[in-house]
């Protein structure tokens, strides 16, 4: 499995805050995403009433995840393919490289597919010596400067063009070193002749699935590219990994959810492609792989379902969560430490690697809920976060002296006499240290908010709480009245 | 203060019979804040009641994953408001907290799933309580000057407070309203958030800093403390003078009561 480097969090962070070209990369998150998805669900005004049907469709596979799944397995082989159950990623990446030394294969394209980061496929194959090639742009990019996605659905968002030009004049060798590569389009184009070749090379297609339809025995790309079709198209064999929750029953309930997909996503009504592959080719079809497997991954999803984070299978990828996150917008991707950032990842990541491994990521987040509020699937992500620091705060994996504070506080709070002494103490404490400015810009123990902001002292002269003010009000009134 | 229709609950007989629900930060910080909310509610014809023994919602708690302290500091409060028609609070968040989660912490308590439910459903942030129960459509404040308002998220998002606090503060004298290019963004406190993870809260509260300078407006305004406190401090270490204060003090006319939050600018704090 890939390497987590989600405990060093803050470090992360302290990085990417000062990373400049990356801060004006993140910058583009709100024209580049956050316009567009609401310039589009605007525009439709049944988008709420299609989120309500797309949750409903997942909450019903998810509770009959084994059928669904049986009904999958039985069209693929009826049509042709193979499925493989495979429970964890050591299982998966064992399982698509006896795929490959069956066919003899030297070399595999990728479509963009987020499992196959999740189980580490690019690095295990590369070790057994196939080439690997992404097709998708974005993944293609961040291959080719040995770095994980940054983003679910646009995994080089980090990236600047003056950068891709450099990876490009690097890689692309044989080519006019005075060559432009300052427009978009150049990269383009030149990406384009160069993956073309591997096109018509590849031995084996791999490309993710975002949806798998039970009653056919179908799997289900979406792309802005068209490099998923050609990837699953020109190969000799295509093999399609997916895990368990992206099933669904039927086609019908595969294009409800694209309808909140892709507007989620890209503010795009439907993506540029969306492909449907059903099986090996037929006698009498012009192309298709020869043969047709899927990978179906469990990697820690049958253990979330029965529990508080089951909502988490209704995810279906659209980034928006992300897109739209406070913290994702301030550190970028990288500083989560595993393949899923922003709040998807912040509550998926603990269930896939552990909480021990990625506690801080539910912890990194201010509950604002704006999340919750655009993720079509209606999961409820801030919920799901305190989840898991119940959870950790249970297994004693908080900080002892944020275990400490917190009992400390709840013992005093649940005093009220002793708490009104003690606030009314300590607010005139720091009322006096602020000496009559209103604030203070040093306190003990106060390191982590001062470090940033001056400390607003309290009230007035002579910091009584308002249940002293209050108190004494209520006397006088009783001195008055009698 | 003047009411449209008034709410069919309170046209009966007596005065709607309300608990004010202070909050922590509104104790101890800006005791101002609670005497406007009793100001506020007694003009638009309530009864206010102060339950002496309050302390927190225990909020701080529930986020930081330990349910059982968080339950030890709410469990008192479900008593000592149970005689209240209303349970009012200055702040989106610690109504967000009684209103939302109360029903969530208790689940796994059936027998006390009556109580919670009642105190959840007479919880209420203070200025949509007015608007929204109250039927206030208008104050009797004056307050001059350009003002901008945040949008604290958990009054946004749990309690759907938007247009509220701006109905009424355009009915305030000699007040503009100036909005923030992203009044919904949240200002980085986030509680124990703040203090927990300081970078990212200073990038975030530093972004929502040169989003309010760029308004123009000589005040800042919202309805948590929270927030307030996260703002203020930080325009205060960035040498602002714009002045900082929570929107209920604008409502009630007490603005002249105390000094705007983390003090008069252009004095280095001590
Ligand atoms: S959690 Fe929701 S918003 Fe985030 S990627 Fe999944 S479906 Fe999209």
């Amino acid at each position: 499995m890939n390497v987590s480097t989600s405990p060093k969090f803050k470090e992360n962070v302290h990085g990417a805050l000062r990373d400049e070209s990356l801060q004006r990369a993140l910058g583009r998150l709100k024209t580049g995403f956050r316009d567009k998805r609401l310039a589009a669900i605007n525009n439709l005004p049944e988008f709420e009433a299609l989120r309500d049907q797309a949750c409903d469709i997942k909450n019903h596979t998810l509770e009959n995840l084994d059928h669904y799944l049986l009904k999958f397995e039985e069209n693929v082989k009826a049509n042709g393919g193979h499925v493989h159950w495979c429970a964890d990623a050591a299982e998966a990446r064992e399982t698509v490289l006896r795929i490959c030394r069956d066919k003899d294969a030297k070399s595999v394209l990728k479509g963009k597919s987020m499992i196959s980061e999740e189980i580490g496929l690019n690095d295990f194959l590369e070790k057994e010596d196939l080439k690997v090639v992404e097709t998708d742009l974005g993944e293609y990019i961040i291959q080719l400067r040995h770095e994980p996605p940054s983003h679910i659905i646009a995994p080089a968002i980090h990236v600047h063009k003056e950068q891709v030009a450099d990876s490009f004049r690097e890689t692309h060798k044989g080519r006019d070193p005075n060559r432009s590569l300052a427009e978009p389009r150049e990269l383009l184009d030149e990406a384009r002749e160069v993956m073309r070749e591997h096109f018509f090379a590849a031995d084996i297609g791999i490309t993710g699935a975002n949806f798998l339809i039970a009653e056919t025995g179908t799997s289900v790309i979406v792309t802005n590219e068209g490099n998923g079709d050609l990837t699953q198209t020109l190969s000799r064999v295509h093999i399609a990994i997916a895990s368990l929750e992206k099933v669904v029953p039927t086609l019908e309930d595969a294009s409800s959810i694209l309808r909140v997909l892709a507007r989620s996503a890209t503010g795009q009504e439907m993506s540029s492609y969306t492909t449907f592959s059903t099986g090996p080719r037929r006698e009498d079809d012009l192309d298709g792989p020869q043969e047709y497997h899927v990978i179906l991954l469990d990697n820690g999803r049958s253990n979330m379902l029965g529990t508080e984070f089951q909502d988490m299978l209704r995810c279906i990828r659209c980034a928006a969560c992300m897109n739209h996150c406070p913290v994702y917008g301030a550190v970028g991707g990288h500083a989560y430490g595993w393949v899923y950032p922003g709040p998807m990842g912040s509550v998926l990541t603990p269930s896939l690697i552990g909480v021990d491994e990625a506690g801080h990521l539910p912890n990194a987040s201010t509950f604002c809920g704006k999340c919750e509020e655009v993720c079509p699937m209606r999961i409820p992500l801030p919920k799901m976060m305190r989840h898991w620091r119940e959870r950790e705060f249970e297994k004693h994996l908080s900080p002892a002296s944020m275990r400490f504070g917190i009992k400390a506080w709840a013992f005093l709070a649940s005093r009220p006499r002793l708490y009104r002494t003690a606030t009314g103490l300590a607010a005139k404490v720091m009322n006096k240290m602020a000496g009559g400015r209103g604030r203070l810009a040093k306190l003990p123990l106060a390191g982590g908010w001062t470090q940033i902001r001056d400390l607003p002292a309290p009230q007035g002269q002579n910091g009584k709480t308002f249940k002293e003010l209050w108190a004494e009000k209520q006397a006088q009134k009783a001195r008055g009245s009698k | 203060m003047t009411s449209s229709t008034p709410n069919a609950d309170i046209s009966g007989a007596g005065k709607p019979r309300v608990g004010l629900f202070v909050t922590c930060l509104v104790d101890m910080f800006r005791p101002t804040v609670g005497f406007s909310a009793v100001k506020l509610l007694e003009e638009a014809g309530c009864e206010v009641d102060v339950p002496m023994d309050q302390t927190c919602c225990g909020q701080p708690a529930f986020n930081s994953g330990d349910k059982a302290s968080a339950k030890k500091v709410a469990r008192p409060l479900i008593d000592m408001f149970a005689d209240y028609d209303y349970v009012v609070a200055p702040s989106g968040s610690c109504a967000g907290m009684i209103k939302k989660h109360f029903p969530e912490l208790f689940a796994d308590e059936p027998a006390m799933l009556d109580q919670v439910n009642a105190l959840s459903a007479k919880t209420h942030e203070l200025v949509s309580f007015l608007t929204d129960v109250m039927k206030i459509d208008a104050v009797a404040a004056s307050f001059e000057g350009k003002v901008t308002y945040h949008d604290s998220c958990s009054g946004l998002r749990e309690l759907g407070v938007k247009q509220q606090p701006r109905k009424l503060l355009n009915s305030v004298q000699g007040l503009e309203i100036s909005e923030l290019s992203e009044p919904e963004s949240c200002c980085g406190f986030g509680g124990t958030f703040c203090v927990k993870y300081p970078e990212i809260s200073g990038k975030m509260v530093g972004e929502k800093t040169d989003d309010i300078k760029s308004t123009g407006a000589k005040t800042l305004l919202a309805g948590d403390m929270g927030c307030l406190m996260n703002m203020a401090g930080k325009l205060a270490r960035e040498g602002s003078d714009i002045e900082v204060r929570h929107v209920a003090e604008v409502l009630a006319d007490m603005t002249m009561e105390a000094a705007p939050i983390a003090g008069k600018k252009g004095e280095q704090a001590s």
